[in-house]
């Protein structure tokens, strides 16, 4: 495909998550009290949006990732929840 | 189309889904063992579980003319109790000549753990006495790119275990080079908000090729669709691939991997 031919079948469906993204920030930032690990993790992860290099969405992911190599002692949950609380620039 | 669904989780799905599939041009679908949601209490509940995946649910699917296969094994939501993993991996062997068991699988990891570890390593240690296919499940979100990573080294460190009968289910961006890297095949799953959407699966395909790659829905007990894999072969068409691209990567490529086990046949289908 051409880039012309992404952006007419893309576009408009990224302009909409993108505007869902936006009312969701606008969200937490009307309700009362702090960011958490997540919501750092998201604003981070922003950032590689803006970037000049490829491999974007690649990006997103590691910045929500567990960067760590070694297995925790033991899993006291099932779930996960999206992001690393460990790692924050 | 016809299409092979090679990761569904049917016993949580009704009989409208596999009419769904049917009409859709689904020609076989392929179930792993899973997390029901709840732990199960005793190593007889797996045992009722495996007759379940081996008797009934191919029952269920050849009243709708679909050939169903099963994979075995304790999963990695289940795997912390070490106890209960061995007596249930004890129990795998006996199940193993069913003519619709594939292998083992979804094997894997969840949240990195070392119990997590050892019991995925008596998988790999059983799948490579039994010489069967290995299908693996790659932790969610945060914990997937380290999960993939200590996955890969296990089964590496096995010599028994050849790469190209190992599938690395639900890959992304940022762990689909890795698996690839190693042989092994790269499974993408089109699944709401924690894994694949359509588009990013056809752009990895784009990016990364269409060799050792599949796609499936993972339909399961939460909010899934087992329509995922055309829907996203509609996707590929909408962005011109033709025919024999959409077919590669929906049919011959399952068929390809599955086919490693002489019990995969699908009657009727033309290869």
């Amino acid at each position: 495909m051409t880039r012309q031919q992404v952006l007419d079948l893309y576009f408009m469906d990224a302009r909409s998550k993108l505007i869902d993204l936006a009312a969701f920030i606008d969200r937490v930032e009307r309700a009362n009290g702090e960011d958490d690990f997540r919501m750092k993790a998201l604003r981070e992860a922003l950032k590689n949006l803006s970037n000049e290099g490829k491999e974007k969405a690649k990006q997103v992911l590691l910045t929500f990732s567990d960067p760590t190599t070694n297995p925790i002692a033991a899993a006291t949950t099932k779930a996960a929840c999206g992001a690393f609380p460990g790692v924050m620039k | 189309m016809k299409y092979i669904e090679p990761h569904a989780h049917m016993v949580s799905r009704v009989t409208d889904d596999y009419v769904k599939m049917t009409l859709a041009g689904c020609v076989a679908v392929c179930e792993p063992a899973f997390w029901a949601g709840f732990d199960r209490s005793s190593a007889d509940g797996f045992y009722d579980y495996f007759c379940q995946l081996t008797e009934h649910e191919p029952k269920r699917a050849a009243k709708f003319g679909l050939p169903h296969f099963s994979w075995l094994c304790i999963n990695p939501k289940e795997s912390e109790d070490v106890k209960l993993a061995e007596d249930v991996i004890a129990l795998i062997p006996k199940f193993l000549d069913r003519p619709n068991v594939l292998g083992i699988g979804e094997i894997g990891l969840n949240k990195n753990s070392r119990n997590e570890l050892r019991v995925l390593e008596m998988h790999v240690d059983l799948a490579a006495r039994y010489k069967q296919l290995i299908l693996v499940h790659t932790p969610h979100l945060e914990d997937k790119l380290k999960g993939t990573r200590l996955i890969l080294d296990v089964i590496k460190a096995d010599k028994r275990i050849r790469p190209e009968r190992v599938i690395i289910d639900h890959v992304e961006e940022h762990t689909v080079k890795v698996v690839l890297d190693a042989g092994m095949w790269a499974g993408m799953t089109l699944y709401p908000e924690s894994k694949c959407s359509p588009p990013r699966a056809v752009d990895m395909v784009e990016v990364f090729g269409n060799e050792r790659v599949w796609m499936n829905c993972a339909c399961d007990w939460g909010v899934s669709d087992p329509l995922a894999v055309p829907k996203t072969a509609l996707e590929m068409k909408k962005r011109g691939h033709n025919a024999e691209a959409i077919d590669k990567l929906v049919f011959q490529n399952p068929m390809k991997f599955l086919g490693q086990c002489p019990k995969f046949k699908i009657p009727g289908v033309q290869v």
